[in-house]
């Protein structure tokens, strides 16, 4: 009887080791420290009394099945399952040895031994079935700890993650707020190339004012001094007639009659001036159209000849064209480029007329003799080019100094006399020809010739 | 007086003739025209009667009116001309230019004869 007090304080003990708290509850957790106590207490009053109680023994087989049962139902008791495996057949055999020995102890001495073998096998099954469970539990112990340890790892790395998502997060943030300012930054140069683009726009136009106060104050000196002397000599023109002096008066209307015409040219002088400046400043509004460059040439050729012929009837120059029928149409804005053509053709025939007059007043001089002759020329000529075609206007006039050649596109830069040329002419070319996608080049020998290229492109 | 213009509008000899025909047929003044500002100086080298009075345009192709002004005062003829500089451009700095250079007075396109004529007559 005393070793089921005994099996009872180990089961106790050990429950209470492998039971989590939470599957014992507050209540068990009292349960199995007061039958501890019990167990503790009876085994104790065996050494005192040295005798037991069938009682006692009864308690203790009563609560060590209380303890297997809820083993066998409870589920959060299943961990201590396998021990109670181990101490079944023991417990059996010991309460069946006790139970016989205190009811039937004649049969219990007839058949002690097969009790003492059905216990000693109890034992050792209990003590078998215990190591094994042991080192299974060891064993068990150690993959918990490995999966603990995985886990931690895993923790860890998952921390880590965390910590990597949340730099990605922040670097994410960094980025956009990056993005924002560099966005922010890009509208703001757009907005100051915007400006650029006005306050280069202002800047020419101030340029232009000072151009144009000059070319303008010039006609403008003429028309209103020439008016205003006109009216005097009218006055003296009426007080002539009414002395009856016929040939003064006569003398003084023809004096008028010219200043009229005087303040005609130069009034026309101004109006050309201002109509070149709304030209210059005009945003082109043309449309762009497919355009034979070489209809359009061979146009602004005749238009560029005869106009000055019209104007100046001692003009006469050769001209030749040579042009590329391979040229496909180009999509152009045919008034602006042919306004550039004529632009450059009125300068190339303005260029040979110049030196025409030079050689000829050379000539006069005895200067040089009359076997040199010059012949004025000019060419126009058009090549189709890889990706673009080339218009080149050729003269043979006096060329274009090395020192000028930079200047020649800046707005109201002009070599040809006051009146002569408002000095826009190649200026506005160079922006109809940028606007283009296209160039100009010059090549020009002084004193020999000038050609003039033209670049736009196919597409 | 002997005034002489220098200008490369060459319409200004026209303007003036006309505006200062009674002077000029009165004898008090007595104008020459240079167009350009190499003529200008060819005029001063080569005519024994000085002129009094030099009016010069700034704005000239080739030699401009303010590097005449510059040949003249270095060139010192005896004796001194007045040079009077004549402008479209009548702004501070050319004005500054030209006193600099030493000029003696500044006028500015369109001119004003009545203008001009009240100090030709404070001269004389």
């Amino acid at each position: 009887m005393l070793f089921i007090a005994i099996l009872l304080v180990f089961a106790i003990r050990y429950l209470r080791k492998v039971l989590p708290p939470k599957a014992l509850g507050r209540n068990w957790d009292f349960y199995l420290l007061a039958g501890n106590v019990a167990a503790i207490t009876f085994f104790v009053a065996y050494f005192i009394f040295n005798q037991l109680d069938l009682l006692f023994a009864l308690l203790c087989y009563i609560m060590v099945g209380i303890l297997i049962y809820r083993v066998f139902v409870i589920p959060e008791w299943r961990i201590a399952r396998p021990m109670t495996y181990s101490i079944l057949p023991l417990a059996i055999a010991m309460m069946a040895a006790d139970i016989t020995q205190a009811f039937a102890f004649s049969f219990y001495e007839s058949a002690k031994m097969y009790f003492d073998i059905a216990f000693a096998f109890g034992v050792v099954w209990a003590f078998i079935l215990g190591i094994i469970f042991r080192n299974q539990n060891k064993a068990l112990e150690t993959e918990k700890q490995k999966l603990e340890e995985k886990e931690r790892e895993i923790a860890a790395s998952e921390k880590v993650k965390a910590m990597l998502e949340g730099q990605v997060a922040e670097r994410t943030t960094e980025l956009t707020r990056q993005k924002e300012e560099l966005q922010k930054a890009l509208e703001e140069l757009k907005a100051a190339q915007t400006q650029l683009i006005h306050a280069e726009k202002m800047a020419s136009l101030g340029e232009l004012t000072a151009g144009i106060a000059h070319e303008i104050q010039n006609p403008l000196n003429f028309v209103n001094n020439f008016s205003d002397v006109s009216k005097e000599l009218l006055d003296e023109m009426k007080e002539a007639m009414e002395k009856g002096e016929t040939e003064e008066a006569k003398k003084i209307m023809q004096d008028v009659i010219d200043n009229l015409e005087k303040i005609n040219h130069h009034g026309k002088r101004a109006d050309a001036i201002v109509k070149g400046m709304l030209q210059h400043s005009r945003t082109s509004t043309g449309q762009k159209e497919l355009t034979d460059i070489n209809a359009l040439c061979d146009e602004y050729l005749r238009l560029a000849y005869h106009g000055l012929r019209a104007k100046d009837k001692s003009f006469n120059s050769k001209y030749k064209t040579e042009f590329d029928e391979s040229i496909p149409k180009l999509n152009i804005v045919p008034q602006d480029i042919g306004r550039v053509i004529l632009n450059m053709l009125n300068n190339a025939f303005y260029a040979v007329s110049e030196r025409s007059k030079a050689e000829k007043a050379a000539v006069n001089e005895k200067m040089k003799t009359s076997g040199e002759n010059y012949q004025p020329s000019v060419i126009l000529q058009t090549r189709n080019l890889k990706n673009e075609v080339e218009i080149s206007i050729m003269d043979n006039g006096n060329g274009i100094p090395e020192n000028i050649r930079e200047k020649i596109f800046q707005p109201f830069f002009t070599t040809k006399p006051t009146g002569k040329g408002t000095g826009l002419g190649l200026s506005l070319s160079y922006d109809i020809i940028k606007a283009h996608g296209g160039e100009i080049r010059i090549n020009s020998v002084p004193g020999e010739s000038t050609t003039f290229k033209i670049t736009l492109p196919y597409n | 007086m002997k005034i002489l213009v220098v200008d490369d509008e060459q319409d200004i000899r026209f303007l003036f003739e006309q505006k200062f025909r009674r002077e000029i047929k009165s004898g008090t003044v007595n104008f020459s025209f240079a167009y350009s500002g190499h003529e200008a100086l060819e005029y001063l080298h080569e005519n024994s009667q000085k002129a009094v009075l030099i009016l010069s345009d700034i704005n000239m192709p080739g030699m401009s009116g303010l590097e005449l002004l510059k040949k003249i005062r270095e060139e010192k003829p005896a004796p001194p001309p007045v040079v009077m500089m004549i402008t479209a451009y009548g702004d501070q700095q050319n004005r500054e230019s030209a006193m600099m250079l030493g000029a003696d007075d500044f006028l500015t396109k369109p001119l004003d004869f009545s203008q001009l004529k009240e100090k030709l007559n404070k001269m004389v």
